[in-house]
Protein backbone atom coordinates (compact mmCIF):
# COMPACT_ATOMS: atom_id res chain seq x y z
CA UNK A 1 0.00 0.00 0.00
CA UNK A 2 1.10 3.50 -1.09
CA UNK A 3 2.09 5.87 1.98
CA UNK A 4 -1.35 7.70 2.58
CA UNK A 5 -1.19 11.86 2.21
CA UNK A 6 -1.85 11.99 6.41
CA UNK A 7 -2.01 8.52 8.21
CA UNK A 8 -1.99 7.84 11.78
CA UNK A 9 -1.25 4.60 14.14
CA UNK A 10 -2.22 3.59 17.39
CA UNK A 11 -2.54 7.17 18.13
CA UNK A 12 -3.57 7.89 21.57
CA UNK A 13 -4.04 11.18 24.09
CA UNK A 14 -5.26 10.87 27.32
CA UNK A 15 -5.85 14.15 30.17
CA UNK A 16 -5.32 12.26 33.50
CA UNK A 17 -7.40 8.99 33.39
CA UNK A 18 -9.11 10.61 30.80
CA UNK A 19 -8.71 8.86 27.23
CA UNK A 20 -10.27 11.28 24.58
CA UNK A 21 -8.18 9.68 21.64
CA UNK A 22 -8.27 5.86 21.73
CA UNK A 23 -5.65 3.83 18.94
CA UNK A 24 -6.70 5.59 16.04
CA UNK A 25 -5.36 4.39 12.93
CA UNK A 26 -6.49 6.86 10.00
CA UNK A 27 -5.84 7.45 6.55
CA UNK A 28 -6.20 10.39 4.33
CA UNK A 29 -5.62 9.97 1.14
CA UNK A 30 -4.35 12.16 -1.39
CA UNK A 31 -6.71 14.68 -2.98
CA UNK A 32 -9.55 13.18 -0.48
CA UNK A 33 -12.84 15.27 0.56
CA UNK A 34 -13.22 13.33 3.83
CA UNK A 35 -15.53 14.09 6.78
CA UNK A 36 -14.96 13.33 10.51
CA UNK A 37 -18.35 13.04 12.02
CA UNK A 38 -19.19 12.23 15.60
CA UNK A 39 -21.64 13.32 18.51
CA UNK A 40 -20.33 16.14 20.84
CA UNK A 41 -17.31 14.99 23.03
CA UNK A 42 -15.83 12.52 21.01
CA UNK A 43 -12.49 13.93 20.31
CA UNK A 44 -12.88 15.67 16.34
CA UNK A 45 -11.10 18.65 17.86
CA UNK A 46 -8.67 16.68 20.13
CA UNK A 47 -7.95 14.53 16.90
CA UNK A 48 -7.12 18.38 14.76
CA UNK A 49 -4.72 19.34 17.37
CA UNK A 50 -3.05 16.18 17.31
CA UNK A 51 -2.36 16.11 13.54
CA UNK A 52 -1.24 19.96 14.20
CA UNK A 53 0.74 19.89 17.01
CA UNK A 54 -1.40 22.03 19.36
CA UNK A 55 -1.20 18.74 21.17
CA UNK A 56 1.38 15.54 21.86
CA UNK A 57 0.20 11.84 21.55
CA UNK A 58 0.64 9.93 24.61
CA UNK A 59 1.36 7.43 22.00
CA UNK A 60 0.96 6.15 18.48
CA UNK A 61 3.17 8.57 15.66
CA UNK A 62 1.77 10.87 12.84
CA UNK A 63 3.04 10.66 9.61
CA UNK A 64 2.64 12.94 5.89
CA UNK A 65 3.66 11.28 3.27
CA UNK A 66 5.10 8.25 5.52
CA UNK A 67 7.38 11.06 7.33
CA UNK A 68 7.02 11.15 10.97
CA UNK A 69 5.81 14.30 12.01
CA UNK A 70 4.71 13.36 15.80
CA UNK A 71 7.57 15.04 17.56
CA UNK A 72 7.53 18.39 15.12
CA UNK A 73 5.97 21.47 15.96
CA UNK A 74 3.28 23.18 15.42
CA UNK A 75 5.39 25.60 12.98
CA UNK A 76 7.19 23.20 11.44
CA UNK A 77 4.07 20.86 10.75
CA UNK A 78 2.50 24.08 8.70
CA UNK A 79 5.78 24.16 6.75
CA UNK A 80 5.19 21.11 5.71
CA UNK A 81 1.93 21.58 4.60
CA UNK A 82 -0.88 21.15 7.11
CA UNK A 83 -3.25 23.73 7.52
CA UNK A 84 -6.17 24.15 9.47
CA UNK A 85 -8.90 26.14 10.71
CA UNK A 86 -10.26 26.51 13.78
CA UNK A 87 -13.73 25.89 15.59
CA UNK A 88 -14.26 29.02 17.01
CA UNK A 89 -12.77 31.67 14.68
CA UNK A 90 -9.22 32.50 15.95
CA UNK A 91 -8.31 35.96 13.53
CA UNK A 92 -6.40 38.83 14.01
CA UNK A 93 -9.77 40.98 14.74
CA UNK A 94 -8.22 44.73 15.17
CA UNK A 95 -6.61 43.95 11.25
CA UNK A 96 -8.13 44.20 7.90
CA UNK A 97 -9.31 41.02 5.82
CA UNK A 98 -6.36 41.83 3.86
CA UNK A 99 -3.63 42.12 6.74
CA UNK A 100 -5.27 38.91 7.72
CA UNK A 101 -4.92 36.84 4.92
CA UNK A 102 -1.37 38.60 4.01
CA UNK A 103 -0.02 37.59 7.71
CA UNK A 104 -0.50 34.14 6.38
CA UNK A 105 0.75 34.50 3.17
CA UNK A 106 4.11 36.23 4.08
CA UNK A 107 4.47 33.30 6.62
CA UNK A 108 4.77 30.36 3.75
CA UNK A 109 6.80 32.67 1.76
CA UNK A 110 9.10 33.24 4.21
CA UNK A 111 9.07 36.77 4.46
CA UNK A 112 7.45 37.07 7.56
CA UNK A 113 10.72 38.06 9.02
CA UNK A 114 11.91 40.92 6.79
CA UNK A 115 11.93 44.18 8.19
CA UNK A 116 13.56 46.33 5.59
CA UNK A 117 10.57 46.33 2.72
CA UNK A 118 7.05 47.59 3.82
CA UNK A 119 4.68 44.98 3.63
CA UNK A 120 2.70 46.79 1.29
CA UNK A 121 5.42 46.82 -1.62
CA UNK A 122 5.61 42.85 -1.43
CA UNK A 123 3.08 42.93 -4.65
CA UNK A 124 3.32 38.76 -5.07
CA UNK A 125 2.08 38.63 -1.11
CA UNK A 126 -0.52 41.29 -1.76
CA UNK A 127 -1.91 40.07 -4.97
CA UNK A 128 -2.24 36.12 -3.88
CA UNK A 129 -3.87 37.83 -0.23
CA UNK A 130 -6.15 39.58 -2.90
CA UNK A 131 -6.78 36.75 -5.20
CA UNK A 132 -7.64 34.57 -2.32
CA UNK A 133 -9.88 37.42 -0.70
CA UNK A 134 -11.91 37.75 -4.12
CA UNK A 135 -11.99 33.43 -4.42
CA UNK A 136 -14.03 33.62 -1.42
CA UNK A 137 -16.07 36.02 -2.45
CA UNK A 138 -14.75 38.95 0.71
CA UNK A 139 -13.52 41.71 -2.05
CA UNK A 140 -16.44 44.42 -0.95
CA UNK A 141 -14.54 43.57 3.05
CA UNK A 142 -10.79 43.29 2.40
CA UNK A 143 -10.27 46.89 3.66
CA UNK A 144 -12.31 46.25 6.98
CA UNK A 145 -11.36 45.40 10.34
CA UNK A 146 -11.93 41.97 10.76
CA UNK A 147 -13.74 42.36 13.98
CA UNK A 148 -16.25 44.57 12.27
CA UNK A 149 -17.44 42.01 10.19
CA UNK A 150 -20.48 39.76 10.78
CA UNK A 151 -19.34 36.31 12.09
CA UNK A 152 -20.25 34.24 8.71
CA UNK A 153 -18.45 36.51 7.19
CA UNK A 154 -15.09 35.72 9.89
CA UNK A 155 -15.53 32.21 8.93
CA UNK A 156 -14.44 32.74 5.24
CA UNK A 157 -11.38 34.77 6.37
CA UNK A 158 -10.47 31.86 8.35
CA UNK A 159 -10.17 29.50 5.44
CA UNK A 160 -8.87 32.33 3.26
CA UNK A 161 -5.86 32.06 5.81
CA UNK A 162 -5.64 28.72 5.42
CA UNK A 163 -5.48 28.67 2.13
CA UNK A 164 -2.73 31.14 1.92
CA UNK A 165 -0.41 28.78 3.81
CA UNK A 166 -0.89 26.52 0.59
CA UNK A 167 -1.54 23.01 2.58
CA UNK A 168 -1.04 19.77 0.78
CA UNK A 169 -3.59 18.90 3.87
CA UNK A 170 -6.40 21.19 4.59
CA UNK A 171 -8.53 20.54 8.11
CA UNK A 172 -11.55 22.54 8.96
CA UNK A 173 -12.98 22.06 12.20
CA UNK A 174 -16.67 23.26 11.77
CA UNK A 175 -16.29 25.67 8.78
CA UNK A 176 -19.91 25.99 8.35
CA UNK A 177 -21.20 26.60 12.08
CA UNK A 178 -22.11 30.22 11.95
CA UNK A 179 -22.53 30.66 8.56
CA UNK A 180 -25.81 31.15 7.46
CA UNK A 181 -27.12 28.13 5.23
CA UNK A 182 -27.59 30.57 2.28
CA UNK A 183 -23.94 31.14 2.56
CA UNK A 184 -22.44 27.74 2.85
CA UNK A 185 -22.52 27.37 -0.92
CA UNK A 186 -19.67 30.24 -1.17
CA UNK A 187 -17.81 27.64 1.19
CA UNK A 188 -18.60 24.65 -0.78
CA UNK A 189 -17.54 26.29 -4.44
CA UNK A 190 -14.39 27.50 -2.22
CA UNK A 191 -13.49 24.13 -1.84
CA UNK A 192 -14.67 22.68 -5.10
CA UNK A 193 -11.82 24.91 -6.49
CA UNK A 194 -8.51 23.97 -4.80
CA UNK A 195 -6.41 21.72 -6.33
CA UNK A 196 -7.27 17.88 -6.69
CA UNK A 197 -3.69 16.83 -5.00
CA UNK A 198 -4.72 18.74 -1.63
CA UNK A 199 -6.18 16.55 1.30
CA UNK A 200 -9.01 18.08 2.99
CA UNK A 201 -10.64 17.07 5.91
CA UNK A 202 -13.94 18.18 7.15
CA UNK A 203 -15.37 18.09 10.66
CA UNK A 204 -18.78 19.32 10.35
CA UNK A 205 -22.46 18.42 11.89
CA UNK A 206 -24.19 19.85 9.05
CA UNK A 207 -25.19 16.39 7.29
CA UNK A 208 -26.53 18.09 4.20
CA UNK A 209 -23.13 19.90 4.07
CA UNK A 210 -21.17 16.57 5.25
CA UNK A 211 -22.92 14.32 2.24
CA UNK A 212 -22.57 16.85 -0.65
CA UNK A 213 -18.75 17.26 0.38
CA UNK A 214 -17.43 14.21 1.34
CA UNK A 215 -16.18 11.30 -0.73
CA UNK A 216 -15.17 9.18 2.61
CA UNK A 217 -16.48 9.26 5.92
CA UNK A 218 -15.40 8.40 9.41
CA UNK A 219 -17.30 7.60 12.65
CA UNK A 220 -15.84 9.02 15.25
CA UNK A 221 -17.62 7.73 18.79
CA UNK A 222 -15.33 8.49 22.46
CA UNK A 223 -12.23 8.92 21.17
CA UNK A 224 -12.13 5.81 18.69
CA UNK A 225 -13.19 5.21 15.50
CA UNK A 226 -16.39 3.87 14.91
CA UNK A 227 -17.35 3.11 11.82
CA UNK A 228 -15.97 4.48 7.96
CA UNK A 229 -16.83 4.35 4.34
CA UNK A 230 -17.92 5.70 1.60
CA UNK A 231 -20.95 8.32 2.15
CA UNK A 232 -23.66 5.52 0.80
CA UNK A 233 -22.15 2.73 3.08
CA UNK A 234 -22.15 5.26 6.19
CA UNK A 235 -25.76 6.29 5.30
CA UNK A 236 -27.09 2.91 5.44
CA UNK A 237 -25.09 1.64 8.24
CA UNK A 238 -27.56 0.90 10.81
CA UNK A 239 -25.67 1.20 14.18
CA UNK A 240 -24.18 4.42 12.87
CA UNK A 241 -27.66 6.22 12.42
CA UNK A 242 -28.63 4.93 15.63
CA UNK A 243 -26.19 6.71 17.56
CA UNK A 244 -25.49 9.62 15.14
CA UNK A 245 -27.30 9.96 12.17
CA UNK A 246 -31.11 9.25 13.35
CA UNK A 247 -32.50 12.27 13.22
CA UNK A 248 -30.42 14.47 11.37
CA UNK A 249 -31.48 11.83 8.25
CA UNK A 250 -34.80 10.94 9.21
CA UNK A 251 -35.91 14.36 10.20
CA UNK B 1 -9.75 52.54 -2.50
CA UNK B 2 -8.92 48.83 -2.84
CA UNK B 3 -7.45 47.20 -0.07
CA UNK B 4 -4.43 46.10 -1.53
CA UNK B 5 -3.99 49.80 -2.61
CA UNK B 6 -4.12 50.94 0.87
CA UNK B 7 -1.76 48.69 2.11
CA UNK B 8 0.45 49.59 -0.65
CA UNK B 9 0.55 53.19 0.45
CA UNK B 10 0.16 53.42 4.30
CA UNK B 11 3.98 53.28 5.19
CA UNK B 12 4.11 56.76 2.70
CA UNK B 13 4.79 59.48 4.30
CA UNK B 14 2.02 61.89 4.82
CA UNK B 15 2.33 65.70 4.92
CA UNK B 16 0.99 66.16 8.78
CA UNK B 17 4.06 63.73 9.93
CA UNK B 18 6.32 66.53 8.72
CA UNK B 19 4.71 68.49 12.03
CA UNK B 20 6.62 66.79 14.91
CA UNK B 21 10.35 67.97 13.60
CA UNK B 22 8.92 71.40 12.82
CA UNK B 23 7.96 72.19 16.27
CA UNK B 24 10.76 70.62 17.39
CA UNK B 25 12.44 73.00 15.98
CA UNK B 26 10.84 76.10 16.26
CA UNK B 27 10.63 74.58 19.92
CA UNK B 28 14.36 75.65 20.06
CA UNK B 29 14.34 78.90 18.97
CA UNK B 30 10.80 79.49 20.52
CA UNK B 31 11.43 78.59 24.10
CA UNK B 32 16.04 79.00 24.36
CA UNK B 33 15.36 79.09 28.12
CA UNK B 34 13.04 75.92 28.74
CA UNK B 35 15.80 73.33 25.97
CA UNK B 36 16.92 71.43 29.08
CA UNK B 37 13.39 70.94 29.98
CA UNK B 38 12.98 70.08 26.01
CA UNK B 39 15.35 67.40 26.23
CA UNK B 40 14.04 65.81 28.47
CA UNK B 41 10.86 65.34 26.68
CA UNK B 42 12.58 64.22 23.79
CA UNK B 43 14.50 61.50 25.61
CA UNK B 44 11.19 60.23 27.13
CA UNK B 45 9.52 60.39 23.78
CA UNK B 46 12.47 57.93 22.57
CA UNK B 47 12.11 56.05 25.19
CA UNK B 48 8.28 55.83 24.83
CA UNK B 49 8.89 54.69 21.12
CA UNK B 50 10.93 51.78 21.96
CA UNK B 51 7.80 50.93 24.79
CA UNK B 52 5.06 51.02 21.93
CA UNK B 53 7.62 48.20 19.89
CA UNK B 54 6.66 46.14 22.52
CA UNK B 55 3.60 46.77 23.91
CA UNK B 56 1.94 48.60 21.34
CA UNK B 57 2.73 46.57 17.98
CA UNK B 58 4.02 43.28 19.93
CA UNK B 59 1.79 43.42 22.81
CA UNK B 60 3.97 42.55 25.33
CA UNK B 61 3.24 43.98 28.81
CA UNK B 62 6.04 45.26 30.65
CA UNK B 63 6.96 47.11 34.02
CA UNK B 64 10.54 46.64 33.53
CA UNK B 65 11.45 48.60 30.58
CA UNK B 66 13.52 50.77 32.87
CA UNK B 67 15.87 48.15 32.86
CA UNK B 68 16.97 49.16 29.59
CA UNK B 69 17.12 52.88 30.13
CA UNK B 70 19.15 52.25 32.96
CA UNK B 71 21.57 49.81 31.60
CA UNK B 72 22.00 52.38 28.77
CA UNK B 73 22.58 55.24 31.39
CA UNK B 74 25.14 53.39 33.28
CA UNK B 75 27.19 52.44 30.73
CA UNK B 76 27.47 55.36 29.09
CA UNK B 77 28.33 56.82 32.84
CA UNK B 78 30.63 54.20 33.72
CA UNK B 79 32.59 53.99 30.30
CA UNK B 80 33.19 58.38 30.98
CA UNK B 81 33.62 57.20 34.94
CA UNK B 82 36.23 54.37 34.79
CA UNK B 83 37.66 54.28 31.16
CA UNK B 84 37.52 58.28 30.68
CA UNK B 85 35.29 57.21 27.06
CA UNK B 86 33.54 60.14 26.65
CA UNK B 87 33.24 60.99 23.37
CA UNK B 88 29.27 60.90 22.64
CA UNK B 89 27.93 58.84 19.27
CA UNK B 90 30.44 55.97 20.53
CA UNK B 91 29.32 56.08 23.79
CA UNK B 92 25.32 55.68 22.27
CA UNK B 93 26.58 52.57 20.14
CA UNK B 94 27.80 50.87 23.45
CA UNK B 95 24.81 52.10 25.05
CA UNK B 96 22.40 50.19 22.69
CA UNK B 97 24.93 47.15 22.41
CA UNK B 98 24.66 46.48 25.98
CA UNK B 99 21.31 47.04 26.80
CA UNK B 100 20.39 44.75 23.42
CA UNK B 101 22.58 42.05 25.09
CA UNK B 102 20.62 42.65 28.22
CA UNK B 103 17.18 42.42 26.32
CA UNK B 104 18.39 39.07 24.09
CA UNK B 105 19.38 37.37 27.14
CA UNK B 106 16.02 38.29 29.85
CA UNK B 107 13.87 37.81 26.57
CA UNK B 108 15.14 34.89 25.84
CA UNK B 109 13.94 33.82 29.28
CA UNK B 110 11.26 35.92 29.95
CA UNK B 111 9.28 35.84 26.84
CA UNK B 112 8.43 31.81 27.55
CA UNK B 113 5.86 33.28 29.64
CA UNK B 114 2.75 35.68 29.38
CA UNK B 115 0.57 37.78 30.96
CA UNK B 116 1.00 38.19 34.90
CA UNK B 117 3.86 36.19 34.52
CA UNK B 118 5.65 37.86 32.12
CA UNK B 119 4.42 40.84 34.13
CA UNK B 120 6.39 40.07 37.13
CA UNK B 121 9.19 38.57 35.69
CA UNK B 122 10.34 42.06 33.88
CA UNK B 123 9.53 43.62 36.75
CA UNK B 124 12.16 41.26 38.85
CA UNK B 125 14.80 42.08 35.43
CA UNK B 126 14.61 45.75 36.78
CA UNK B 127 14.54 45.23 40.55
CA UNK B 128 18.19 42.36 39.93
CA UNK B 129 19.95 45.34 37.79
CA UNK B 130 19.09 48.33 40.19
CA UNK B 131 20.18 45.96 43.59
CA UNK B 132 23.38 45.58 41.25
CA UNK B 133 23.85 49.00 40.73
CA UNK B 134 23.39 49.89 43.91
CA UNK B 135 25.68 47.80 45.55
CA UNK B 136 28.36 47.69 42.72
CA UNK B 137 29.80 51.21 44.11
CA UNK B 138 32.95 50.99 42.83
CA UNK B 139 32.49 50.55 39.59
CA UNK B 140 28.25 52.66 39.52
CA UNK B 141 28.80 55.23 42.46
CA UNK B 142 26.27 53.33 44.42
CA UNK B 143 23.32 54.95 45.67
CA UNK B 144 25.02 58.21 44.78
CA UNK B 145 25.16 57.45 41.15
CA UNK B 146 28.13 59.11 39.40
CA UNK B 147 27.82 63.07 38.78
CA UNK B 148 29.68 65.50 37.57
CA UNK B 149 30.38 63.64 34.04
CA UNK B 150 31.76 65.51 31.08
CA UNK B 151 31.36 64.46 27.44
CA UNK B 152 33.56 65.28 24.28
CA UNK B 153 31.85 67.69 21.61
CA UNK B 154 29.53 65.57 18.83
CA UNK B 155 31.30 65.20 15.81
CA UNK B 156 34.79 66.91 17.51
CA UNK B 157 32.77 70.27 16.96
CA UNK B 158 29.74 71.08 18.84
CA UNK B 159 30.12 70.86 22.78
CA UNK B 160 27.69 70.21 25.53
CA UNK B 161 27.10 72.57 28.47
CA UNK B 162 25.06 71.34 31.14
CA UNK B 163 24.16 75.03 31.74
CA UNK B 164 23.40 75.59 28.10
CA UNK B 165 21.38 72.95 26.89
CA UNK B 166 21.32 74.22 23.16
CA UNK B 167 23.53 71.58 21.93
CA UNK B 168 22.34 68.83 23.90
CA UNK B 169 18.94 69.84 22.12
CA UNK B 170 19.80 69.67 18.93
CA UNK B 171 22.04 66.56 19.13
CA UNK B 172 19.08 64.47 20.90
CA UNK B 173 16.57 65.87 18.46
CA UNK B 174 18.88 63.98 15.73
CA UNK B 175 19.26 60.72 17.66
CA UNK B 176 15.20 60.57 17.92
CA UNK B 177 14.94 61.29 14.14
CA UNK B 178 17.29 58.84 13.12
CA UNK B 179 15.93 55.94 15.97
CA UNK B 180 12.59 57.21 14.60
CA UNK B 181 12.86 56.45 11.00
CA UNK B 182 14.18 53.24 11.90
CA UNK B 183 11.21 52.13 14.13
CA UNK B 184 8.50 53.49 11.19
CA UNK B 185 10.21 51.76 8.71
CA UNK B 186 10.03 48.29 11.52
CA UNK B 187 6.47 48.43 12.23
CA UNK B 188 5.33 48.99 8.44
CA UNK B 189 7.81 45.98 7.35
CA UNK B 190 6.49 42.35 7.16
CA UNK B 191 8.19 41.79 10.67
CA UNK B 192 6.12 44.51 11.82
CA UNK B 193 3.06 43.17 10.74
CA UNK B 194 3.54 39.70 12.01
CA UNK B 195 4.28 41.51 15.39
CA UNK B 196 1.08 43.07 15.02
CA UNK B 197 -0.28 39.21 14.33
CA UNK B 198 1.25 37.93 17.74
CA UNK B 199 -0.43 40.91 19.69
CA UNK B 200 -4.01 39.85 17.85
CA UNK B 201 -3.90 36.27 18.16
CA UNK B 202 -1.07 34.37 19.01
CA UNK B 203 -2.68 30.83 18.61
CA UNK B 204 -3.76 31.76 15.18
CA UNK B 205 0.14 33.14 14.45
CA UNK B 206 1.43 29.84 15.73
CA UNK B 207 -1.05 28.01 13.54
CA UNK B 208 0.39 29.80 10.20
CA UNK B 209 3.48 28.28 11.11
CA UNK B 210 5.38 31.68 12.12
CA UNK B 211 8.57 31.75 14.46
CA UNK B 212 6.07 33.23 17.00
CA UNK B 213 8.79 33.53 20.05
CA UNK B 214 11.97 34.27 18.03
CA UNK B 215 10.22 36.91 16.45
CA UNK B 216 9.35 38.52 20.14
CA UNK B 217 13.00 37.92 21.11
CA UNK B 218 14.13 39.92 17.97
CA UNK B 219 11.36 42.86 18.70
CA UNK B 220 12.32 43.06 22.58
CA UNK B 221 16.31 43.28 22.00
CA UNK B 222 16.05 46.19 19.47
CA UNK B 223 13.06 47.82 21.55
CA UNK B 224 16.18 47.48 24.61
CA UNK B 225 18.72 49.39 22.57
CA UNK B 226 16.34 51.47 21.25
CA UNK B 227 15.78 52.18 25.70
CA UNK B 228 19.54 52.17 25.60
CA UNK B 229 20.18 54.52 23.82
CA UNK B 230 17.25 57.00 25.29
CA UNK B 231 19.16 55.97 28.62
CA UNK B 232 22.71 56.95 27.23
CA UNK B 233 21.17 59.91 25.95
CA UNK B 234 19.83 61.08 29.58
CA UNK B 235 23.40 60.75 30.71
CA UNK B 236 25.47 62.64 28.50
CA UNK B 237 22.67 65.51 28.24
CA UNK B 238 22.55 66.02 32.52
CA UNK B 239 26.34 64.91 32.98
CA UNK B 240 25.27 62.75 35.64
CA UNK B 241 23.66 59.02 36.39
CA UNK B 242 21.56 57.85 39.31
CA UNK B 243 19.61 54.98 40.95
CA UNK B 244 16.52 57.22 39.66
CA UNK B 245 17.14 55.91 35.64
CA UNK B 246 16.36 51.91 36.29
CA UNK B 247 13.49 52.23 38.62
CA UNK B 248 9.52 51.29 38.55
CA UNK B 249 8.88 55.20 38.77
CA UNK B 250 10.42 55.34 35.38
CA UNK B 251 9.13 52.57 34.04
CA UNK B 252 5.76 52.55 35.52
CA UNK B 253 5.61 56.41 33.98
CA UNK B 254 6.75 55.68 30.55
CA UNK B 255 3.56 53.23 30.60
CA UNK B 256 1.28 55.93 31.42
CA UNK B 257 3.32 58.46 29.09
CA UNK B 258 2.37 55.50 26.32
CA UNK B 259 -0.81 54.82 27.20
CA UNK B 260 -1.77 58.52 27.90
CA UNK B 261 -0.51 59.78 23.83
CA UNK B 262 -2.26 55.80 22.66
CA UNK B 263 -0.24 52.52 22.37
CA UNK B 264 0.73 50.85 18.72
CA UNK B 265 0.37 53.94 16.89
CA UNK B 266 3.97 55.22 16.49
CA UNK B 267 2.94 58.81 17.50
CA UNK B 268 1.62 58.33 20.74
CA UNK B 269 5.28 58.08 22.38
CA UNK B 270 5.37 61.68 21.17
CA UNK B 271 1.47 62.80 22.45
CA UNK B 272 1.97 61.20 25.69
CA UNK B 273 5.21 62.42 26.22
CA UNK B 274 4.56 66.29 25.57
CA UNK B 275 1.19 65.88 27.20
CA UNK B 276 2.34 64.49 30.55
CA UNK B 277 5.45 66.33 30.62
CA UNK B 278 3.93 69.92 30.38
CA UNK B 279 0.82 68.99 32.56
CA UNK B 280 3.54 67.81 35.16
CA UNK B 281 5.14 70.84 34.60
CA UNK B 282 2.58 73.60 34.49
CA UNK B 283 0.81 71.92 37.55
CA UNK B 284 3.88 71.22 39.15
CA UNK B 285 4.25 75.62 38.90
CA UNK B 286 0.54 76.14 39.50
CA UNK B 287 0.03 73.91 42.80
CA UNK B 288 3.37 73.24 44.60
CA UNK B 289 2.07 71.22 46.90
CA UNK B 290 -0.44 69.27 45.28
CA UNK B 291 0.35 68.44 41.60
CA UNK B 292 -0.28 64.87 41.50
CA UNK B 293 -3.59 64.99 42.23
CA UNK B 294 -4.11 66.85 39.05
CA UNK B 295 -2.23 64.72 37.33
CA UNK B 296 -3.73 61.28 38.73
CA UNK B 297 -7.67 62.69 37.92
CA UNK B 298 -6.06 63.64 34.26
CA UNK B 299 -4.96 60.00 33.94
CA UNK B 300 -8.45 58.27 35.20
CA UNK B 301 -10.06 60.76 33.22
CA UNK B 302 -8.07 59.26 29.87
CA UNK B 303 -8.45 55.70 31.37
CA UNK B 304 -12.23 55.61 32.50
CA UNK B 305 -13.48 57.77 28.58
CA UNK B 306 -10.41 57.30 26.82
CA UNK B 307 -8.93 53.93 26.07
CA UNK B 308 -6.94 54.42 23.11
CA UNK B 309 -5.29 57.94 24.40
CA UNK B 310 -5.26 60.87 23.25
CA UNK B 311 -4.75 60.10 19.45
CA UNK B 312 -7.21 57.69 19.58
CA UNK B 313 -9.83 60.59 21.24
CA UNK B 314 -9.39 62.76 18.22
CA UNK B 315 -9.84 59.48 15.81
CA UNK B 316 -12.90 59.19 17.31
CA UNK B 317 -13.74 63.04 17.20
CA UNK B 318 -12.39 62.80 13.43
CA UNK B 319 -14.64 59.85 12.64
CA UNK B 320 -18.05 61.88 14.33
CA UNK B 321 -16.98 64.98 12.53
CA UNK B 322 -17.06 62.93 9.15
CA UNK B 323 -20.14 61.12 10.52
CA UNK B 324 -22.06 64.10 10.73
CA UNK B 325 -20.49 65.97 7.01
CA UNK B 326 -21.84 62.82 5.64
CA UNK B 327 -25.62 63.45 7.28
Amino acid sequence: MTAAMLETKDLCMSFGALEVTRKVNFRLERGARHALIGPNGAGKTTFVNLLTGVLLPSRGSILLEGEDLTSLSQARRVKRGIARTFQINQLFRGLTVHENVSIAVSERLGVGGAMLRPAGKRSDVVAEAARLIDMLKLGDDAGRRVVELPYGRQRLVEIAIALGLNPRVLLLDEPAAGIPSTESHILLDAIATLPKDIAVLIIEHDMDLVFRFADRITVLVSGAIFAEGTPAEIAANREVRAIYLGTALDG
Amino acid sequence: MSAAAHLARRHRFRWWELLPWIAGLAAYFAFPTYLAFATQVLITILFALSLDLVLGYAGIVTLGHAAFFGAGAYTVGMLAAQLGWNEPLSGLLAAALVAGAIGLVSGLVLLRTQGLTLLMLTLCTMALLEQAANMGAAWTGGFDGIPGLSFGKILGVFGFDVLYYRSQYLYALAVLLLCFLAVRVLVYSSFGQSLTGVRENLLRMHAVGAPVRFRLVVAYTISAALAGIAGGLFTQATGFVNLAVLGLDRAAGVLIILILGGYGRLYGAFVGAIAYMVLEHLLAKAYPTAWQLGIGLTLMLVALYARNGILGMSDALRRWLQGRAAQ
